[in-house]
């Protein structure tokens, strides 16, 4: 598998480490309830299709990405940088 | 039929022509008192359970595929009992007991082989929690023994000891852990199941769960609606997607973990050797294979195949290991599907619909698990309350924080 990075280019999937599914970029506020901190750290969709999930560019431009792929055929149709989403 | 030594070579006498089917084929009926989600190991395992333990025999096993179709038929087969957490030591140690009471319980050779595991270690540090580890199994009252550099040589002389990076210090010896025939624990608890009246029903998908005033009414199938009492999901693999089904969202993710084996070779490895600073493991076949294991893919996947850095990887520690496997030529590879759950233990619980319980987040050891997963999810869904030696497996412990970290590396997704 190879992903795209907007700053590097096309980089094997050996450069990059897996961090998670997006959920991570929606942490809940202080004083979130419970729920709402299970959900963020735990509760995941999982799905067997198209998913969004977070990769850090460790070998490269060390930037944070959000990947979204087909977690059935490994199909990549996006990587965007996390800095420019929440710009 | 029961099956005996007697019986093969009468039936070899006459042309092998008296054996029948196994099990039944049956259509399914409209309405059970159980239904079970899965014909996989854990499944067909709770089945058996339900009818034998509580004489609950009017149960569906619903498959979407074939009995044994996924990761029952295709792992490295490891059964052990050498875990240390409390909540996993008790239910681990139950389930080995089960393993060796398994073939005369089901009157069918699963090939259950205790040759012996043994957990290699490389500084003295590792040797510490080895034995820390080893104590708590000795506690539970399973077996370890702890070998030195040169009684992991009696054993085992042809791995490379003197390895610059991973010098062999010694090991963890669980001589009553070994390996069994994957596909024969399902095909035994099948044909167990269904001497006891279950309906084993293949080719079933389940599409979705009725569930009305709180209280689960049945499922909707590819083959028609069936009602039942108590439904239970057991298809680890596809949990989320299931449970989905019924408004749940699970602490689980899916990755692949690739596994590998050799053409076959005359014996040479007569243990089951795991390397952990390698995340290599590696037995041998009953045919001869050599199967080997590494580490996940690490990344959220249901490809069902793995990626070339695993492949490397896993190649690259077990010839650091023992050069002499560089010899033999890998003849497949494949990659199942895990539920991975934040904290590396697994789930049989309720949920929070009545009458509807899961069991799942089996990560990589639903192998061995599976006689006392069967076992207690069957008491769980007989009783409505969870058998003593799974009563940690809860499906909240990530929010209450009562976690089950083996590796004590945190509740976190990726770290397991």
């Amino acid at each position: 598998m190879r992903l795209t990075c907007p700053l590097c280019g096309d980089r094997d999937r050996r450069e990059f480490y897996y961090y998670g599914a997006e959920d991570y970029l929606h942490r809940p506020p202080e004083g979130a309830p419970l729920a709402d901190w299970d959900n963020y750290l735990h509760l995941r969709d999982n799905p067997a299709g198209v998913t969004k999930d977070l990769w850090y560019h460790e070998a490269g431009c060390a930037q944070w990405l959000v990947v979204t792929r087909n977690t059935v055929t490994h199909e990549i149709s996006g990587v965007e940088l996390v800095a420019e989403r929440k710009a | 039929m029961r099956y005996s030594g007697l019986k093969v070579i009468a039936e070899g006498l006459f042309g092998n022509k008296g054996w029948t089917p196994a099990w039944r084929n049956p259509s399914p009926k409209s309405e059970y008192d159980v239904i079970i989600i899965g014909g996989g190991g854990h499944g067909l395992a709770t089945a058996y359970y339900l009818a034998k333990n509580h004489g609950i025999t009017n149960v569906a096993v619903l498959e979407k595929g074939y009995l044994g179709s996924g990761n029952i038929g295709r792992n490295t087969t490891i059964v052990r009992a050498n875990y240390f957490l409390p909540g996993n030591s008790e239910f681990y140690s139950h389930s080995l007991k089960l393993w060796e009471g398994l073939e005369s319980d089901l009157n069918y050779n699963v090939m259950h082989s205790q040759r012996g595991l043994i957990n290699l270690f490389h500084s003295d540090g590792q040797r510490d929690a080895f034995v820390r580890r080893g104590n708590a199994m000795i506690n539970q009252g399973d077996d370890a023994i702890l070998l030195d550099r040169d009684g992991v040589r009696e054993h085992l002389p042809y791995l490379d000891f003197d390895n610059t990076r991973f010098p062999i210090y010694g090991g963890l010896l669980h001589p009553r852990g070994g390996s069994a025939r994957h596909d024969a624990v399902a095909w035994g608890y099948a044909r167990g199941a269904d001497r006891r009246g279950v309906d084993l029903i293949q080719n079933c998908e389940v599409t979705g769960i009725d569930i009305e005033g709180g209280v689960v009414r049945g499922v909707q199938t590819t083959r028609g609606a069936i009602r039942a009492k108590k439904v239970g999901i057991v298809v680890a693999g596809r949990s989320s997607q299931v449970a989905a089904m019924a408004g749940m969202r699970l602490p689980i993710e899916s990755h692949v973990l690739q596994a590998f084996v050799t053409e076959g070779l005359k014996p040479v490895i007569n243990h089951v050797i795991s390397f952990g600073m390698g995340h290599f493991y590696i037995s041998q076949s009953d045919k001869g294979g050599l199967v080997f294991g590494g580490d996940l893919d690490f990344y959220a996947s249901y490809a069902s195949r793995g990626n070339l850095p695993m492949v490397e990887h896993v190649m690259e520690a077990g010839m650091t290991l023992m050069p002499m496997i560089g010899r033999a030529k890998v003849l497949r590879s494949w990659g199942g599907i895990m539920d991975m759950s934040p904290d590396g233990s697994p789930v049989i619980d309720k949920t929070h619909v009545e009458g509807l319980f899961i069991d799942c987040g089996w990560n990589y050891g639903g192998f061995k698990a599976v006689p006392a997963s069967g076992w207690c999810m069957a008491h769980l869904m007989a009783t409505g309350e969870p058998h003593e030696v799974a009563a940690k497996f809860r499906l909240d412990r990530f929010a209450t924080g009562h976690l089950l970290d083996e590796e004590g590396t945190g509740s976190q997704h990726n770290l397991h």
